[in-house]
């Protein structure tokens, strides 16, 4: 249908600055059409605006920490009995040794500034500071046998219980139900916080520390599923780019057209539509169950994740492919190159860019994949540090981000709700990252022909 | 610029570089070529004419086997290149393509430099020993490309940043870097204005004293200035084939003669 008239005799023509009626009509239907864009458009902004605060507002908390500030006396009397600052004999004494030194300093900074308190004994300081303190000072005092006999300051995590206190997750009135904690904690939390003894501060752990028991929330971090995360994209990067490239490219320029390749072709179309839960029961069966691979190792997370961004890959190697116009492979033909020189000297620099951008955004689908982790197990609970328990890496039993996150978004405390939250951030500019990238590769190795 | 009057033109006769028989060419069930018998000689122009679609194109491509790369064509009968049968089982089309060179219709250089475009087919075939060799090839297929004095400063620049005729005319060099003995051209100068056309159609007529050029065309001036043979292709067949000067002042078959003064195509 056009709308120019097709009558046999031109109709009179009006003024050019009045508008008809069906140019009016047109102009009527032009603008309804921009405003239910613009409708649309400002419905996604407004839900995605929605995302990001609330994303924001419930996990940037989790990269602050309530941290205590306390010099303790390291008594030679607890932690060397001989006097001799053997390391060897020094070890002997466990984190529970070094538990009431820490209770004491804390109790000597409630006498220091003269904070009046119905807690009068350095026992009852235990609710104020994390479990993993002890660890913190026995680690140090173990590396430096002679900081022994003298009082070191030490900034140790405060418990949970305290941090949600400061962070407004921890009400008064709740804390009659909490075993954990009294009100009589919460009021020398507020003294302290005033003595200047208590603060919250950036808590680089959590990007970088390992994951941490269901008791100790503030010390748990996303650091070590991170680095199962990053095992996993290498084995994704190195199986599934070049299988995938290659698959392309001989579907896309050598094999013949016909009905097998046909057949192919709508089998990796379906198989980018597999729910990624089904690739998860396909690795358990083959890779664990089959070929004992195993459990919970980013080597069978990778090949989980590779087969599920094979057909991303290959379907976009295949477009870019597709994309490079026929006239640069009869050119190179004509000179008398051959099929492979053709596609290696010009087809596939010009396809490069292309296939660059599929594959990152293949590895982000992965990065941000969770179902088929928890089918393989890699919900591995680590909690040691790199680099101890991760030195082979691949074959380590370790957990990835989004799995992590499930994790801590399953466990009961609140406080790792804030931590689900943070890790959700992280996951979240990782994939913003790699998108930005893509798109800058995008935009640099555009090309013209 | 080639001005002789037709009927001054000198045709002699020389030995056949490629002679085609009974070539059938189809597209899936679309028969494309029929029948067709050529003898195609060295060190000659020549040109073939005919309405659209009639399978100039096609039967071009027959000739450097370009034809394989389409997976639904099939092409029968016999093409013998110096006596030896280029549909051979044991032929190798690469080898082929570079005794045969192509410049095809739209022109299609490589998203690289000036100089990396020229330089290609020479390299690939081995063709110079050092930098200083492929260099001196480059100058001289830019030369002979008449494109030379335009592109001599910026051989580092991408080709594909010239203009269309400067564009073709850098394809020809191309093709002629590798030193085909026979070198085809699908309407090289459809892209071109009259001045370029002018200079491609001089660069023809003095390839012919090396290759033997064959040409498909729509001008029928261009076909006869620069051609010696000229071949007539009408719905797949071959209807006349016979000295330019001949077919265009004195056509046997009437259907060329209809055509040649545009009365059908
Ligand atoms: N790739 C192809 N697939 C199917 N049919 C084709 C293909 N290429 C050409 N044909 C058909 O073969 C016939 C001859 O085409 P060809 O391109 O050889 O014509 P031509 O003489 O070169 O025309 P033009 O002067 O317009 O370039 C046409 O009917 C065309 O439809
Ligand atoms: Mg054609």
């Amino acid at each position: 249908m056009t709308d120019a008239s097709m009558g046999a005799t031109p109709a009179a023509k009006g003024s050019l600055t009045t508008e008809d009626a069906r140019t009016k009509k047109r102009n009527a239907a032009e603008k309804r059409f921009q405003m239910y864009g613009i409708a649309a458009i400002g419905a996604g902004l407004f839900f995605l605006l929605v995302l990001l605060v609330s994303i924001l507002s419930s996990g940037l908390g989790a990269f602050q920490q309530t941290f205590i500030e306390v010099p303790v006396y390291l008594d030679p009397a607890k932690l060397d009995k001989n006097g001799n600052r053997d390391p060897a004999e020094m070890a002997k004494v466990s984190t529970f040794g070094y538990g009431p030194l820490i209770e004491q300093a804390i109790f000597a900074q409630v006498e220091a500034n003269g904070i009046a308190t119905p807690l009068d004994s350095s026992k009852d300081m235990k609710a104020l500071i994390s479990a993993s303190a002890a660890a913190q000072v026995r680690d140090v005092v173990l590396a430096n046998p002679d900081l022994v006999g003298e009082t070191v300051s030490f900034r140790m995590l405060a418990a949970s219980r305290v941090d949600g206190y400061l962070k407004g997750r921890v009400q008064r009135e709740d804390v009659a139900r909490d075993k954990n904690i009294d009100a009589e904690h919460l009021d020398l939390t507020d003294a302290f916080v005033d003595a200047g003894i208590v603060a919250k501060q950036f808590n680089i752990d959590f990007v970088i520390g390992a994951d941490a028991s269901e008791s100790r929330p503030e010390q748990a971090g996303l650091g070590v599923s991170m680095l199962g995360s990053l095992f996993m994209m290498i084995v994704v990067l190195v199986l599934a780019l070049p299988i995938g490239v290659a698959a392309s490219i001989y579907l896309e320029e050598f094999a013949p057209q016909n009905r097998w390749t046909d057949l192919i072709e709508v089998n990796i179309s379906n198989l980018a539509a597999v729910p990624s839960i089904v690739f998860g029961i396909l690795g358990l069966a083959v890779f664990i169950q089959f070929a004992h691979l195993p459990q919970s190792a980013p080597l069978v997370g990778g090949l989980v994740l590779t087969l599920m961004t094979l057909p991303t890959i290959i379907i976009s190697t295949r477009a870019s492919l597709k994309a490079v116009p026929p006239s640069i492979r009869d050119a190179a033909l004509g000179l008398g190159a051959s099929r492979t020189q053709s596609v290696f000297h010009h087809v596939l620099p010009l396809a490069m860019p292309g296939i660059l951008t599929g594959t990152i955004i293949g590895l982000a689908q992965a990065l941000g994949e969770t179902a088929p982790l928890l089918l393989i197990g890699m919900v591995g609970y680590i909690a040691t540090n790199y680099p101890d328990g991760l030195a082979s890496g691949f074959m380590d039993p370790n957990s990835a981000m989004p799995a992590q996150i499930y994790e801590w978004a399953k466990r009961a405390d609140p406080a790792y709700y804030e931590r689900a939250w943070g890790g959700i951030i992280i996951l979240l500019l990782f994939l913003m990252t790699m998108n930005i990238i893509a798109i800058i590769l995008r935009r640099r190795f555009e090309r013209r022909w | 610029m080639n001005d002789m009057s037709l009927l001054e033109r000198r045709v002699d006769t020389k030995d056949t570089k490629i002679s085609a028989r009974k070539v059938q060419v189809f597209y899936g069930d679309t028969h494309a070529i029929k029948d067709v018998d050529v003898d195609i000689q060295d060190k000659t122009v020549t040109a073939f004419i005919g309405p659209s679609g009639c399978g100039k194109s096609t039967f071009l491509r027959c000739l450097n086997r370009m034809n394989d790369t389409i997976d639904i064509c099939r092409v029968t009968g016999d093409i013998m290149l110096d006596g030896e049968d280029i549909y051979d089982r044991r032929v190798d089309p690469v080898q082929l393509r570079a005794k045969v060179g192509m410049v095809f219709q739209k022109p299609n250089p490589f998203p690289k430099s000036i100089y990396d475009n020229v330089a290609y087919g020479p390299k690939i075939h081995g063709l110079a020993k050092n930098k200083a060799e492929l260099d001196e090839i480059v100058e001289k297929a830019l030369r002979r490309g008449a494109i030379w004095n335009e592109v001599k400063d910026r051989l580092h620049a991408p080709g594909t940043g010239l203009s269309g005729g400067q564009q073709q005319r850098l394809c020809i060099a191309r093709a002629i870097a590798t030193e085909p003995e026979v070198l085809l051209m699908d309407e090289p100068c459809s892209a071109l204005d009259p001045i370029a056309t002018a200079q491609v159609e001089e660069l023809i007529d003095e390839l012919r004293q090396s290759y033997s050029v064959v040409i498909v065309t729509h001008s029928m001036q261009q076909a006869a200035r620069v051609s010696q043979k000229t071949a007539f292709f009408h719905l797949g067949n071959l209807v006349e084939y016979d000295d330019t000067s001949t077919i265009f002042t004195n056509p046997s078959d009437p259907r060329t003669e209809s055509y040649i003064t545009g009365r059908i195509g």
